[in-house]
């Protein structure tokens, strides 16, 4: 089955990020920095966590100076839609309209202002009149489904466009539940059998980069009939530059023609940015001020009132035999999706589709509940509901391991999925719906631990808390998967064309976050032409010149964006060698390609550049241009194995990491030092959730830390050592055997510390994020 | 007010609001390099140096800049004779989305105008006050311990 690592001259290679070296010029690429005089737009938001707005009057704001356009809920559109940046018909209830008479939580949307300037907008603000009928709220998500629970979408409207569970007239978002196997038979003939809750917070992207919106017009905006009516281009931080045409014409009842969305560099995602947030607002004020409109949010917006991650409440069922087989795993997870439904299902589902298929089990069940608070808004981030799952179901991997007395690492070895098999989990779990069967073709899990426990050192190091008698180290340990795309939904393409010099415009719709997917979706382009990336000139993301693409989300961009590109390059290969096999008189059979040269076995060759320009201005002439589509059929996970070196101070409770492992199994690495960026980025944000990070409200609902002051994320002081390891494998679904990297190595850091740090202070921590506080109560209640 | 400045090695005079903010300032006359991740002095993403320090544009007047020495990234370096600095980050694969290395390679010239040959140590603590949410910072510091030697090699 294993077939040999792949060998390339362009893939496998650290070539620089393309986009580097303007960016760290500090070049004007971002939405924000185009030479635009637009106007601000500024958004009123709900002081209260639940109300109905019983009149607005912006007469005041609208006479104000300076100030062009207020909307409000008076005169907008109200077509229901989801902001979840997912393919059509997506999965994600209907339940958001531009701006609406009733308010779900603190920060929700009331109003919006576009004037002159920033302070202008801001005073208009304060001017607008809201009379509000405060509604009982609720906060807690086990008493969101209570029959006297106050209802959040008590409006008619709202309604799931896809046939699955979505519960009108009551909090209940969406439920998914299987079992394959007699649980609570396997567990009463188990050794030892297990019951644990685990919680986990509120946490936020925070991409340095807040969402920003400029909606204007351009040139190419005038070259449209009248009757389509005006035409607009937005500039905006998405991941989905389709969906977000698509979703904001939705939202506006105006058609895709009448919007260009262009997604130019953006200042970081990670999930956050995959919602159409602004674009709709930004849209509007710009088509009805008929003039550039900008919308910024502020950090403190970006916090209260853009996406989070889902918290989740996990309850798992375990049973093992004492010679290390594992009976039975049951994993409950009720999840928390604020006032809008935002990815609701899918993030929920995922929980255990990216988490069960790990293990080898006699019998496994899922059951997963979605619910409405008056909270902030959750939805994609990073991990995608795999990060909050993975916590409880690593930490108490670890718990049964030491329960029958053996070593965690071997007792994941001897239970994990190996290449050519399967799991029940992948067929029975999908994106809302039912998911896609499929046998693992590429796994280097076992490379992964051993690679891993070398490097930590975990032999020597492991249960030997040490001699100081307040700081007390030790190590943990979390196995991990992800997938790569969702399979038989998502698509990508590529267009690409030859230029006289031999060089390529390549132009993809796939979305460049700042990961380097232009960059590593040129290479694979390249390593099939034999061309250096230099030669291949990428456009990306732009709904005018690029041809579809679902955007960056689900781990797709390499696997799926990548092999359109691979798939679009080998139709070019063949009309180069078409063309070149007619120049030099021989057959097709005869040649290759080399070093940008058309290459005869007995030793003729020609440039591209002489096989462009004969195509261009010779013979039979045409453009050299291919485009081609893909859809995968699976979504072949990368695995990892993580491990992690905790010290505790045992009188103040203040856990450091001293030393983190990720040894990750993503496939071929297109570009190493680019795999290597993913990985260490989403494990210092992996470790940041862990220790740091959290919302706290007060009991209005009220997010009280919405600062960097106050939200701690990690910098550069608070860093580990930290040691990636890419574990090569090959995949032979994906471009040159690649699998995805960017989200999995995510989910790692809060089991790999929770164990550590039961490993150095006995202690187990069953509610994240692991805080100075939490630590010293759990120590106190173990005494 | 007038402010006389130096910005970028050039002598520039303005009429300003001395109570305009210097982000918003430095943004407004084209310097664009510089980067708003949070208006209120936390993430750094804003830095520029003020007569060789690193200091957070969006918490300063343009008033507290009048006959000063303003670096702004757009003085670092060009695309054709890049800083060693900007050179290393991009040869590390430091830069992912690119938002807080304005900040962070001006951070990290500081630090090195006074320290040519820090530690990993004081390049953490130099660094400090960027955050970066892409990179988990190891190729950072690899990358301003890379344009260090260099520049000492070249001095
Ligand atoms: S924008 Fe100035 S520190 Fe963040
Ligand atoms: S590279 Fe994106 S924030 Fe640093």
């Amino acid at each position: 089955m294993t077939e040999t690592p792949f060998k390339g001259k362009v893939v496998k290679t650290s070539v620089r990020k393309k986009d580097s070296m303007a960016l760290s010029q500090g070049m004007p690429l971002y939405v924000a920095d185009l030479d635009i005089k637009p106007l601000i737009a500024k958004v009123l938001r709900s002081p209260h966590a639940h109300a109905k707005i019983i009149s607005i009057d912006a007469g005041e704001a609208e006479a104000l100076e300076g100030v062009h356009c207020v909307l409000t809920h008076k005169n907008t559109p109200r077509n229901f839609h989801t902001t979840a940046g997912q393919g059509f018909p997506e999965p994600s209830p209907y339940d958001s309209v531009v701006l609406d008479n009733k308010v779900r939580f603190v920060g929700d949307r009331v109003a919006a202002v576009a004037a002159d300037t920033k302070e202008i907008a801001l005073q208009a603000l304060k001017l607008i009149k809201v009379e509000y009928e405060v509604l009982d709220a609720v906060f807690d998500p086990e008493k969101a489904r209570d029959p006297d629970a106050p209802q959040i979408h008590d409006e008619e409207e709202a309604h799931m466009p896809i046939p699955v569970f979505y519960e009108k007239g009551s909090n209940h978002v969406s439920h998914t539940d299987f079992a394959f196997g007699d649980i609570d038979k396997e567990l009463e003939n188990s050794d030892y059998t297990f019951e644990r809750r685990y919680d986990t917070q509120y946490a936020q992207h925070t991409p340095i980069e807040p969402h920003v919106c400029m909606a204007y017009f351009d040139d190419q905006d005038y070259n449209i009939d009248q009757e389509s009516g005006p035409r607009v281009t937005v500039r905006t931080s998405t991941q989905v530059p389709f969906h977000a045409r698509r979703i904001t014409a939705q939202a506006l009842g105006i058609k895709e023609k009448n919007i260009r969305v262009i997604k130019p560099r953006i200042g970081g995602a990670f999930g956050t940015k995959q919602e159409v947030l602004l674009e709709q607002l930004t849209t509007l004020l710009a088509l009805r001020s008929k003039k550039p409109v900008l919308l910024e949010f502020t950090r403190k917006e970006e916090f209260i009132s853009s996406r989070t991650r889902h918290p989740y409440t996990v309850w798992l069922r375990s049973g093992v035999m004492k010679d290390g087989k594992i009976t039975a795993i049951e994993l409950k997870v009720l999840s928390n999706t604020g006032a809008y439904g935002s990815h609701g299902l899918t993030v929920m589902s995922n929980a255990g589709s990216k988490s069960l298929p790990l293990y080898h089990m006699n019998a496994v069940g899922f059951i997963g509940d979605t619910v409405y608070t008056n909270l902030p808004v959750p939805g994609a981030y990073r991990g995608y509901g795999a990060t909050q799952a993975c916590y409880g179901m690593e930490v108490l991997i670890s718990e049964m391991a030491e329960k029958i007395g053996m070593d965690p690492a071997e007792f994941r070895q001897i239970n994990h999925i190996q290449e050519g098999e399967g799991s029940p989990v992948f067929k029975a779990l999908g994106e809302g719906t039912e998911g896609v069967e499929q046998t693992i073709k590429s796994c280097k899990l076992d490379d992964c631990i051993e690679q891993g426990m070398a490097e930590i050192d975990w032999k020597n190091k492991r249960s030997k808390p040490g001699d100081d008698p307040v700081k007390k180290r030790g190590l943990g340990m979390a196995m991990l998967m992800q997938g790569s795309a969702i399979p038989k939904i998502d698509m990508a393409s590529a267009y690409a064309k030859m230029n006289d010099d031999g060089s390529f415009n390549l132009q993809v719709g796939a979305a460049d976050l700042g990961t380097g997917s232009d960059t590593v979706i040129a290479q694979i382009f390249a390593e099939v032409l034999d061309i250096k990336a230099d030669d291949v000139i990428v456009y990306s993301s732009d709904t005018d010149l690029t041809p579809f693409d679902v955007g960056a989300y689900a781990s797709s961009t390499t696997y799926l964006s990548g092999y359109a590109a691979k798939l679009t390059a080998e139709k070019i290969k063949k009309q180069i060698l078409q063309v070149g096999a007619k120049m030099l008189e021989t057959d097709i059979g005869e040649l290759y390609l080399e070093d940008k040269k058309v290459c005869q076995h007995n030793g003729g060759s020609l440039t591209f550049s002489q096989v462009c320009k004969f195509a261009l201005y010779a013979e039979d002439q045409f453009q050299i241009q291919a485009t081609a589509s893909h859809v995968s059929d699976e979504s072949p996970p990368p695995f990892a194995a993580h491990f992690a070196e905790v010290e505790v101070d045992t009188e103040t409770g203040l856990v450091k990491v001293i030393k983190y492992v990720a040894a990750v199994d993503c496939g071929t690495p297109i570009n190493p030092k680019l795999a290597e960026g993913q990985t260490e980025g989403a494990v210092m944000n992996g470790i940041s959730y862990a220790l740091t990070e959290e919302y706290i409200f007060n009991d209005k609902g009220k997010m009280l830390n919405p600062s960097f002051n106050d939200y701690r994320i990690f910098s550069m002081a608070d860093m580990p050592e930290m040691k990636t390891i890419l574990v090569e494998s090959y995949e032979p679904t994906g471009p040159f055997g690649a699998k995805s990297v960017s989200e999995i190595s995510i989910n790692g850091p809060m089991p790999a510390i929770a164990n550590a740090i039961y490993d150095a202070v006995g202690v187990r921590l069953y509610k994240a994020p692991f805080t100075p506080e939490r630590v010293l109560n759990a120590l106190k209640e173990n005494k | 007010m007038e402010l006389n400045v130096t910005i970028n090695g050039e002598d520039r005079e303005f009429f300003v609001d001395p109570g305009m903010l210097l982000l918003d300032f430095l943004r407004s006359e084209g310097y664009l390099g510089v980067k708003n991740g949070c208006s209120e002095g936390t993430c750094g993403s804003c830095t520029v140096l003020v007569d060789d320090k690193p200091l957070k544009s969006c918490i300063m007047f343009v008033g507290q800049v009048q006959n000063k020495k303003v670096l702004t990234i757009e003085g670092l370096g060009t695309p054709e004779k890049p800083h060693p600095l900007q050179d290393e980050f991009v040869e590390e694969g430091a830069v992912q989305c690119g938002f807080c290395i304005p900040g962070m390679i001006l951070s990290a010239n500081a630090l090195l105008i006074t320290n040519p040959d820090p530690t990993e140590e004081e390049i953490k603590e130099g660094l400090d006050g960027n955050l970066c949410r892409c990179t988990g910072y190891v190729k950072q510091i690899k990358a301003v311990k890379n344009a260090a030697k260099r520049m000492r090699e070249e001095n």
